[in-house]
């Protein structure tokens, strides 16, 4: 069983409608102990850092997914999900989870526009992964597959050796982010088509080690 | 760096009471098919978003909506967003919870700026799309930009400065634009590129261009001199003369960046 966590961030149905389409069962929870039996964690979500830090803590989740990390579960992180998962984020000055060494930056229009391209804020839409590392959850990647994208802000990890897909957007950013058995994405696999279901199904077979 | 991102390509669907339409300039709605097939079809063959846009008439008849984009959400694993007829927070809510990314609001907005603020900070501004109708009337004191924001399809002039909504729209949260002229609206003889270009280049937040599609060549105007980051389609697809992947080679090989696997 696949728990999904449920912390009042955003549309969490629909990670579930891709991973049951897909042919993988999967509950979308709240509860601690759910996620304790669970074999492996989805760790959704669509918001601002702040108040999905504080929902996070109000109901236990904090532990529970530090817990599920040490006992080795495979746990995919995607979009804000995988924001929190860093240590600090920039969105609302948030204290985060502290899994992976690094931080949360928001995108900056001085930044991203230094070379006169009229680039939006949020980053909204479908972009390219530049492998850096070869990765089982991303076994099945061509370099022509593109995933959705809606963020404004991006995690940025301090180890290299973590960094396993990155995206061009004005500037490059860490869109695929993998560390023992935490696999974390910036996009949205659940709305990127096949290439996108390709990853959730992957994910829901990986063995790491 | 360059940016990588790929220019949108959405098909739009008017749905009345559960069934898909193509309204011409908002008369003579004709009956051509069920939203869900339609989703599932724009979705396999290469469409980058989906729009649906509800024009039932009557409330009691609302929830019929809901039911269909719940079976779009099971059916299509792209982004797809809903707009017509929202007015609440729990409007949203419900078409979120049912399965959409986006809700789109237009003339609630207009007559009260607050959804957007309230809806950004309750599901996120990502998820707040300000629809825009416009229609060009001349540079005066009261309209600067010579584009004035209308309702009703058209029929009500609100004598709110088009260029001037979108920049408080984008202050109030909105995470995009869905903009509107309904001077080319139906009319497939091309968008409205200047008016596009202007919202565009004077807002943050992507712009998606919208009336007036009926050749490639207008897709391939709007997304360069128009400066939009999306361009919807609508008739040029639903009756076949075009297909989503024909559009996609055509821009491609204009150089255009567009997703081209799917």
């Amino acid at each position: 069983m696949i728990a999904i966590i449920d912390y009042d961030a955003g549309n969490l149905t629909s990670v579930a409608r891709a991973v049951t389409h897909i042919g993988f069962k999967c509950i979308v929870t709240n509860k601690k102990e759910e996620i304790d039996r669970a074999e492996r964690i989805i760790f959704p979500g669509v918001g601002a850092a702040g108040s999905a830090m504080k929902s996070i803590k109000r109901l236990g989740l904090d532990v529970a997914i530090k817990k599920a990390f040490s006992s080795g579960k495979p746990i995919l992180g995607i979009c804000l999900g995988t924001q929190v998962i860093m240590e600090y984020s920039e969105e609302n000055d948030t204290k985060c989870l502290g899994i992976i060494g690094g931080k949360v930056l928001s995108f900056r229009f001085d930044e991203i526009r230094r070379n006169g391209a009229g680039l939006k804020i949020p980053h909204m839409g479908w972009n390219r992964i530049i492998l850096q590392k070869k990765h089982f959850i991303l076994s099945d990647l061509k370099e022509e597959d593109e995933f959705y994208f809606v963020h404004g802000y991006y995690p940025a990890p301090d180890d290299p050796a973590q960094l396993i897909g990155t995206t061009e957007y004005g500037i490059q950013f860490a869109s695929v982010i993998g560390y023992k058995n935490i696999m974390a994405t910036q996009f949205h696999p659940e709305k990127s088509g096949r290439p996108g279901l390709s990853i959730l199904k992957n994910f829901c077979v990986w063995n790491p080690c | 760096m360059e940016s990588m991102l790929s220019k949108r390509i959405i098909p739009c669907l008017d749905v009345r009471d559960g069934k898909t339409t193509k309204g011409i300039n908002f008369k003579d709605n004709v009956d051509i098919g069920d939203p869900v097939e339609m989703a599932r079809f724009y979705y396999e063959a290469g469409a980058d978003e989906i729009v649906f846009y509800d024009i039932t008439a009557s409330s009691e008849k609302r929830e019929i909506m809901i039911d269909v984009v719940r079976r779009v959400a099971e059916t299509i694993f792209i982004p797809f967003s809903v707009g017509g007829g929202i007015r609440t927070l729990e409007d949203m809510r419900k078409v979120l919870l049912a399965g959409a990314e986006k809700i789109s609001v237009n003339s609630a907005a207009v007559k009260n700026p607050e959804i957007i603020s309230k809806g950004a900070e309750a599901f996120g501004n990502q998820c707040i799309v300000l629809g825009m109708d416009v229609k060009h009337v001349g540079k005066s004191e009261k309209i600067p930009s010579g584009y004035e924001i209308v309702i009703n399809g058209g029929r009500t002039f609100m004598g709110i400065d088009a260029l001037k909504w979108a920049i408080e729209a984008e202050k109030l949260g909105a995470g995009e634009i869905c903009l509107n002229s309904i001077d080319a609206d139906g009319t497939c003889e091309g968008y409205e590129l200047s008016l596009t270009s202007l919202i565009s280049e004077n807002v943050g937040i992507p712009v998606i261009a919208s009336g007036g599609a009926g050749r490639p060549e207008h897709l391939y105007d709007v997304l360069t001199k128009g400066k939009a980051d999306a361009a919807l389609i609508a008739s040029m697809v639903h009756y076949g003369t075009y297909s989503i992947s024909g559009i996609k080679s055509y821009l491609d090989e204009t150089g255009v960046k567009v997703r081209k696997s799917w």
